[in-house]
């Protein structure tokens, strides 16, 4: 099993520490309630060592990606971010991404899913030998990964830097010294709250994340497991690989086209327009469920309107910012409009739960 | 040290044996390593468990998990307070946290004394 750099960090911190795609992770240090709390009135700090981090460069970087991935790499000004995918040529996605494009040099960043790296990895490389001048760098290795996540997460990193954060806009990255550390800074997240993801060089790590927790200690800033992420990322509506999303779901149904653009030819466009033309009677579409049962809708549960069966729960969990119980499904689009009264089922019983927007939290600016 | 007048499975329930009567229940290591519990099913007085077979399902934040009797008989008396009053796990495990009192015929072949069981703690 992997190690982060934070490893020991974790264990020093009280962390429970589980096996996630290969890695051994914090799932949780004093509690998941207790940290969702956290990061949405204060602040959280996340590992995310496990996170793929790969360097595309070369003259032929732009085409490689636009090859590769359905967002329109060539939109992405230096110094922003975008979400994509990696698709199949049938439309089903592989993993989804962010695109970061060089705030200075030349050249992409890539964050992807840990369990798909490798997979990733390989279809990077196999690309780049199609091209003259692509480079693929995996820097998983060389450089950490956490994020700072909550409404303190800027007033925390402000205080550690020279750098004024309030020129860093939602999805951009930029260099910058924190606590004396070289690293990269973006301003991303996967809670639903204001935030910042760190990629210090690895040795710099560990330093980086106790000046922050150190720092947002008196305002309240604990570190957080993979549990409470979890919970965070599905009540701000955001798809996790494995469960929204996988190679048997398209972008489309997913909910995901804003970061599909038909403007350059990538693997899996041909299917998608396939579908956009004729996706068959009543396509199904992911949706958000909600439901005021004692039971949580579970990862795998069958979803009912009336007697028929309409698939499995693919993420579900108690929602304490909201306090009640949320999910996700896909479901016909002709029972997706929200209010619309369906069941979950618990081994024999059944169970209520009523289609809800996504997302299910949305923090006020 | 935990209590020594009760014996142990090691899936973490506890049964105290007084007259032919088990009382069951999990461990405080079993209560925290769960941690915010959410939801416990009990089963109704009438029910036959049997020794190693689960009798009741308990949900945390992240997932459900089986509790297991240690014990083969019919529950002759439930904590039905308890499924209302989660807290009561947290704070007292092997006294107010009790869940079933069994008339028993039968107990596990493998119930542990309470230092085997925390031998195997140690190992997780």
């Amino acid at each position: 099993m992997k190690s982060t750099v934070l490893n020991a960090a974790h264990r020093r911190l009280g962390a429970r520490m589980v096996p996630f795609a290969g890695w051994d992770m914090p799932v949780q240090y004093a509690g998941i309630l207790e940290e969702i709390a956290a990061v949405r009135q204060r602040a959280g700090l996340f590992d995310l060592g496990h996170m793929g981090r790969v360097h595309v460069h070369g003259k032929d970087a732009l085409a490689l990606l636009q090859h590769v991935q359905c967002n329109d790499a060539a939109q992405i000004q230096p110094g922003a971010i975008r979400y994509s995918m990696f698709l199949r040529e049938d439309g089903g996605i592989l993993d989804d991404i962010l695109v970061y494009r060089e705030p200075v040099a030349d050249g992409f960043f890539l964050v992807v899913n840990a369990s798909n790296c490798d997979q990733d990895l390989a279809l990077l490389r196999a690309a780049a030998a199609k091209f003259a001048d692509a480079k693929v760098v995996d820097t998983t290795d060389s450089l950490g990964m956490f994020a700072i996540q909550g409404p303190v997460a800027a007033a925390v990193t402000q205080a550690l830097t020279d750098a004024d954060l309030s020129t860093l806009k939602y999805y951009k990255w930029m260099p910058a010294k924190v606590a004396g550390v070289d690293l990269s800074l973006s301003r991303t997240g996967y809670t639903g709250e204001d935030g910042f993801e760190f990629y210090p060089p690895a040795g710099d790590t560990e330093t980086l994340w106790n000046a922050l927790l150190e720092e947002g200690r008196a305002r309240g800033v604990v570190p957080c497991g993979l549990g409470a992420r979890d919970t965070l990322r599905l009540e701000a509506g955001m798809p996790l690989y494995g469960h929204e999303i996988d190679t048997g779901t398209n972008p489309l149904e997913a909910g995901l086209s804003f970061a599909v653009k038909f403007t350059h030819d990538f693997v899996g466009r041909q299917a998608l327009e396939r579908y956009q033309a004729a996706p068959g009677p009543d396509p199904r579409r992911l949706v958000g469920l909600t439901s005021p049962s004692k039971r949580v809708p579970r990862q795998g549960y069958p979803v009912f309107h009336g007697d028929a069966e309409l698939g499995p729960v693919r993420s579900g969990a108690l929602s304490p910012t909201l306090d009640t119980n949320i999910a996700t499904a896909y479901v016909p689009g002709s029972l997706a409009e929200p209010g619309t009264e369906l069941t979950f089922g618990v081994r024999d019983k059944r169970e209520p739960a009523v289609v809800a927007a996504l997302p299910f939290y949305k923090r006020a600016r | 040290m935990r209590p020594n007048d009760r014996k142990y499975l090691k899936s973490h329930e506890w049964c105290k044996i007084s007259d032919g009567v088990a009382t069951v229940g999990i461990s405080d290591y079993a209560v925290a390593h769960l941690s915010d519990l959410v939801f416990l099913d009990l089963p109704e007085v009438g029910t036959a468990v049997t020794a190693g077979k689960a009798f009741a399902e308990i949900e945390s934040v992240k997932a459900v998990s089986d509790i297991y009797s240690p014990v083969t008989g019919e529950i002759v008396e439930v904590n039905d307070d308890l499924p209302d009053e989660l807290d009561t796990l947290k704070e007292d495990a092997f006294g107010a946290g009790w869940m079933i009192k069994v008339k028993f015929t039968a107990q596990a072949p493998d119930l542990l004394d309470a230092a085997a069981y925390e031998a195997t703690l140690d190992q997780e």
